[in-house]
């Protein structure tokens, strides 16, 4: 059933028009007035002005990989990152830790770890996907670079970015 | 041949287009920018040197240095053409108008010929010539909408843009656009009678057609520039780009400054017409109110003075218009594609011929 | 088998999960109730092996039927005995069907089990899913997220057992990770016929190892891998290189002998991981030796020749496809069919091989030959022919007895009878041609795969494509003709085998109008008599018989898989 919508019944000011044309520009013009002298402020300019002190708790920047307090990188290479990555920016090759290594019960670790940073969509599907809580999403969000080599994180750049990750599960102890 | 006058020609030629018309061109591009963001409370371009004031200038090299593509579809002959259309005729329009008094003896107008506004409408008319063969050369759908509304609207508004300067004539007697302006300053502008003789009974009643002269010229001077609201042919929203959908680079620049041109070429007639040309009143007490001006008669320093002062002010009234221009754009929404066309044959055309009636009625029974 | 209806088996009448079926008698009863659609839960069950019932994962509800006063079944509305269920649950795996016999495998009680035993099973197991090789194809896995719980109720330290034990040298063993089900120490005993894997000490100590002072190194050891369905066995080439859930897995064979066992090739982004046999009873069982399994590595050796070259002012230098090909077909027309030779290998596909004979056939070639390979083969699935398509050569006429020619050919070169010499895939250093002899030649057209020392004498040196990487059609040693899909691309500029002989072949004879590798195969089926009716489609995964051989199965066996298959094909084969 078609639905006549009632046309409203202008009255002959607003029929002609101009008043409401040159209310607009007046309304065009009070803005304009307001931030020539400075009285709007909306945009923050960004290079001089950061927003990093407001960041929220649960901001998503760029994903790192950490150490625990021993010192361990806590990846262990199982490559659920690579597999769940939406738009595969993460390439691990795997590799097993020598028998005399500090760490040899872990027994694998990953040798190389890229993450194409061009690539990433910063979803967090890795943080939520390791089974070792050893790949997180910092703060950071300014990732540049001059070249596509330049912007590909490989495992130095990754932990150096993550850091020392204190208060999670220690698994890999006697108990395990 | 006069080599004097060639030579001084030329001079102006050059000096105009490129000391004056394209710096403006591309500063109201930067204006439009800067002032249509600050509208939306934004900032707009402030980078590229003080205050952006660059901004112009990066533009230009990434136009210039941007492939200059030619799609494989394209009637390549036109399509070259038209970018050249669209910028020429709106810089030639300003040959005929009177951008100041005189500097040193030399009349500021490059062709003072005696049928100025004739051969304003002859040119300006080619405008949209660039626009059509555009569309059509592009051989793609959205640009061939565009270039069709853009030649009914341009028809549709070039008619009252002509008879919206018919009263004009009719007290002038002239087409010659110095000499319009020469009775501006003699009987005061066309729509601020009190300049001048201001105690004329008849100027004062004249003032109403010439003020609905106005209106219809600036309106239709905005349709025949293709700015909002009136910019159909290119309206995003509906056709992508417009006639210009299919170009780039350099070529687009060139329609995107010849729709600036154009708009200063718009403002320096309406300026001409209606505003004085050059011509700044000022006030002053020799034993009784008077207006006085300064001109570019004098001599020496003072005379040079005076000519660049003119010529100034002339440019000054242009950038006030302008700024008028980007203000209206940037507060009012497009038109719908018929109700620009009522707008312009049920409205205009009949406010114009009306108008022409009550002016000639006006000359006759209140000669001067 | 139980599809097996035309069979002399009786059948016996047995309701699983309420729905009365029928059975061929003999039939264990975990694989009735799989084939009736309700999966049992197993680790210890394999059916290629015997049942010792240690797992008790695959523990069901069983009945028999009721007997009234008369020894008679007390039979119901239906018409069918009624049942009477055991209050225990029994194990399906120790079971054989028998008539009027009532299953359920999914009543409360039966998943009751099931999560009791899962609990049972991983109180011992380590948690490192993350660095476990069978992540993704686990058992243990699959079975938790059905019936495990989500949080272990064990709080005490788990027994710590050897872990990273190197087994034999192609297997490594992770005890903490065993679930004690047998698998392998049946494999070896069974199948393998090499008893040395065993469980030592007790109850929850209790770990897999190797008898003392032997080590799990026979040519079947990984098949222990495949069994397991844990973790607890891994392949020491696999070991850590790739997780299983990112392989692309194409059904193939292996080309390693004539056996010809049906795999399934494990890649990833054009690199090849692994090999595991794929079952196919008229092949391979469900096994595949460690040899056969293992030699893929030369397909990313960096040995392998990755632009054709042409031999210009001295030495070989690259140049294209096209290039290459007009040459080296210039150097052969530039002889007569006396003066060239043809070495084909028994490692290309009936479809090389029928190009290659097309080749012969437009040169005037009547020297050609295979180069036979061959091995110490055993009684379980190697065999002593290394090439795995002597048969095709045979039906295709290349070489009624591989090798027959091959001195005759030798002693041609060595004589400079022969000008033009066409090598596809061996090296004839080793079939017996001198390096003076092959540097001596005018023409020498070499396709290959890998450098060896045969390489730099070539003329016209044409890479060609490994079996992982191409398509076609092998015929195994008992006459069957199995099919080679595509896994990987070939590298670098590398092309099919059968795309450069067909670009030959035109260069040669300026005809032919061959652009798919289906086109061959029926062009090929058109004029060999054993191939009418078939294409590359309709061999299917497991092959069709199509050659009476010494080795041939008899006659009613391969009727087995073709159970599966439309009529057309039957009769086609």
């Amino acid at each position: 059933m078609a639905i006549t919508v009632r046309r409203p019944n202008l009255s002959w000011k607003e029929r002609i028009y101009l008043p409401a044309i040159l209310s607009g520009m007046v309304i065009t013009m009070r803005h304009l007035k307001n931030m020539i002298f400075g009285r709007t402020k909306v945009t923050m300019e960004y290079p001089e002005e950061k927003w990093d002190s407001h960041m929220p708790e649960h901001y998503r920047g760029a994903p790192a990989l950490v150490r625990d307090v021993a010192g361990r990188i806590r990846c262990v290479a199982c490559q659920l990152c690579e597999f769940i990555c939406p738009p595969r920016a993460i390439k691990i090759i795997p590799g097993e830790l020598p028998g005399d290594d500090k760490f040899a019960k872990v027994e694998k670790y990953p040798n190389e770890f890229d993450i194409d940073m061009i690539r990433c969509i910063y979803c967090g599907m890795c943080e939520e996907v390791c089974p070792e809580q050893a790949i997180f999403l910092r703060k950071d969000y300014a990732i540049t670079g001059f070249t596509r080599e330049d912007m590909v994180h490989d495992k130095e750049k990754l932990l150096e970015i993550g850091g020392v990750m204190h208060g999670v599960v220690l698994k890999w102890n006697e108990k395990k | 041949m006069n080599y004097f006058i060639i030579l001084t020609s030329l001079m102006k030629i050059l000096g105009v287009i490129f000391l004056i018309i394209l710096p403006m061109v591309s500063y109201s591009v930067y204006a439009e920018r800067r002032v249509s963001a600050l509208i939306q409370d934004r900032l707009g371009p402030n980078r590229v040197g003080p205050a952006g004031l660059f901004q112009p200038v990066a533009d230009a090299v990434k136009f210039l240095l941007k492939e200059d593509f030619t799609p494989a579809h394209v009637n390549t002959f036109y399509y070259w053409l038209a970018p050249c259309l669209a910028m020429v005729p709106a810089i030639a329009t300003i040959a005929v108008v009177p951008f100041g008094s005189t500097l040193l003896g030399v009349p500021m107008v490059i062709a003072d010929i005696n049928v100025g506004v004739l051969y304003v409408f002859a040119i300006a008319s080619l405008g949209v010539y660039g626009i059509v063969i555009a569309g059509w050369s592009s051989n793609s759908k959205y640009p061939f909408l565009g270039g069709v509304r853009s030649s009914s609207q341009m028809i549709s508004y070039e008619l009252s843009l002509g008879l919206a300067v018919i009263p004009i004539f009719l007290l002038v007697g002239q087409l010659r656009l110095t000499e319009i302006v020469r009775y501006q300053i003699e009987h005061g502008w066309m729509i601020a009678p009190f300049i001048g003789d201001w105690l004329n009974v008849q100027k004062w009643l004249l003032a109403i057609p010439m003020f609905v002269s106005f209106c219809v010229f600036t309106v239709a001077i905005f349709a025949e520039t293709n700015r909002l609201p009136f910019d159909l042919p290119e309206a995003e929203t509906e056709l992508v780009g417009g006639y210009h959908t299919e170009y780039g680079s350099m070529k687009f620049a060139l329609f995107f400054l010849g729709e600036y041109a154009a708009m200063i070429t718009g403002s320096a007639l309406i300026v001409t017409l209606f505003l004085g040309g050059w011509h700044l009143p000022i006030p002053s007490w020799n034993g009784g109110f008077h207006w006085t001006y300064i001109t570019g008669d004098a001599e020496g320093w003072r005379g040079i003075a005076g000519g660049l002062f003119n010529i100034a002010t002339f440019f000054g009234k242009v950038a006030m218009l302008l700024l008028v221009f980007i203000w209206v754009r940037w507060t009012l929404p497009r038109f719908r594609y018929d109700q620009l066309m009522r707008l312009g044959w049920v409205f205009f055309f009949e406010i114009a011929l009306v108008n022409i009636f009550l002016a000639a009625l006006m000359i006759a029974y209140f000669p001067a | 088998m139980s599809d097996q209806v035309s069979a002399p088996v009786p059948l016996v009448n047995v309701q699983v999960d309420g729905v009365w079926r029928q059975f061929p008698k003999g039939t264990r009863l975990i694989e009735a109730c799989e084939q009736a659609g309700s999966y049992v839960p197993r680790y210890c069950y394999h059916k290629k092996l015997s049942s010792p019932g240690n797992c008790r994962m695959c523990l069901i509800e069983m009945g028999m039927p009721k007997m009234g006063p008369d020894r008679k079944p007390v039979t119901g509305d239906d018409g069918m005995p009624l049942i009477n269920w055991m209050p225990r649950p029994q194990i399906s795996c120790a079971q054989d069907v028998a008539e009027g016999m009532g299953v359920r495998t999914t009543s409360p009680l039966v998943e009751d089990c099931r999560r009791g035993v899962m609990e049972f099973l991983l109180i011992n197991h380590p948690l490192d899913c993350p660095i476990c090789d069978q992540a993704g194809e686990c058992r243990l896995q699959e079975f938790s997220v059905q019936y495990g719980n989500a949080e272990s109720r064990f709080l005490e330290n788990k027994v710590k057992k050897p872990k990273n034990v190197e087994l034999g040298p192609r297997v490594t063993l992770d005890d903490e990770r065993c679930i004690l089900c047998s698998r392998c120490i049946r494999f070896c005993q069974e199948i393998a016929k090499d008893d040395v894997l065993g469980f030592i000490d007790r109850g929850s100590h209790s770990v897999l190892t190797a008898h003392p002072q032997k080590k799990l190194e026979n040519n079947y050891s990984l098949n222990t891998v495949d069994i397991c369905p844990v973790g607890a066995l891994t392949s020491s080439d696999f070991r850590f290189k790739m997780r299983v859930w990112f392989l692309k897995e194409t059904k193939s064979f292996c080309t390693s002998c004539a056996t010809g066992c049906n795999t399934v090739i494990g890649t990833r982004e054009g690199v090849v991981y692994r090999q595991t046999p794929r079952e196919n009873d008229a092949v391979n069982s469900s096994w595949m030796c460690d040899y056969g399994r293992l030699n893929f590595d030369y397909l990313h050796s960096h040995r392998r020749l990755l632009e054709p070259k042409i031999y210009s002012g001295g030495t070989l230098v690259p140049a294209d496809w096209q290039t290459v090909i007009a040459d080296a077909a210039g150097q052969l027309k530039h002889f007569n069919g006396p003066q060239i030779a043809i070495i084909a290998s028994g490692r290309m596909t009936n479809e090389e091989l029928w190009l290659t004979s097309r080749l012969a056939q437009s040169l005037g070639v009547h020297l050609i030959d295979i180069v036979p390979h061959r091995g110490a083969g055993d009684e379980i699935l190697l065999s002593e022919d290394r090439n795995p398509n002597t048969n095709g050569a045979r039906l295709l006429r290349i070489s009624e007895e591989p090798g027959a020619r091959l001195q005759t050919i030798a002693r041609a070169v060595e004589r400079g009878d022969v000008k033009a010499l066409v090598v596809l895939g061996e090296n004839p250093l080793e079939a017996g041609i001198s390096a003076d002899a092959l540097s001596a030649l005018p023409a020498f057209v070499l396709l290959d795969l890998l450098e060896n020392p045969a390489t730099r004498y070539a003329t016209a040196l044409l890479p060609s494509a490994g079996f992982a990487e191409k398509r076609g059609s092998m015929i195994n040693g008992k006459g069957r003709l199995q099919r080679l899909n595509r896994a990987v691309s070939p590298p670098g500029q590398a092309r099919d085998d059968w795309e450069i002989l067909r670009d030959l072949i035109q260069a040669v004879s300026g005809q032919n109008g061959i652009y798919t590798i289906e086109e061959v195969f029926a062009q090929m089926s058109q004029s060999v008599r054993e191939f009418s009716g078939l294409s590359l489609s309709k061999i299917g995964d497991l092959g069709v018989q199509v050659m009476e051989s010494a080795e041939s199965p008899s006659p009613d066996e391969p009727a087995k898989n073709e159970g599966n298959k439309p009529e057309s094909e039957k009769a086609a084969s």
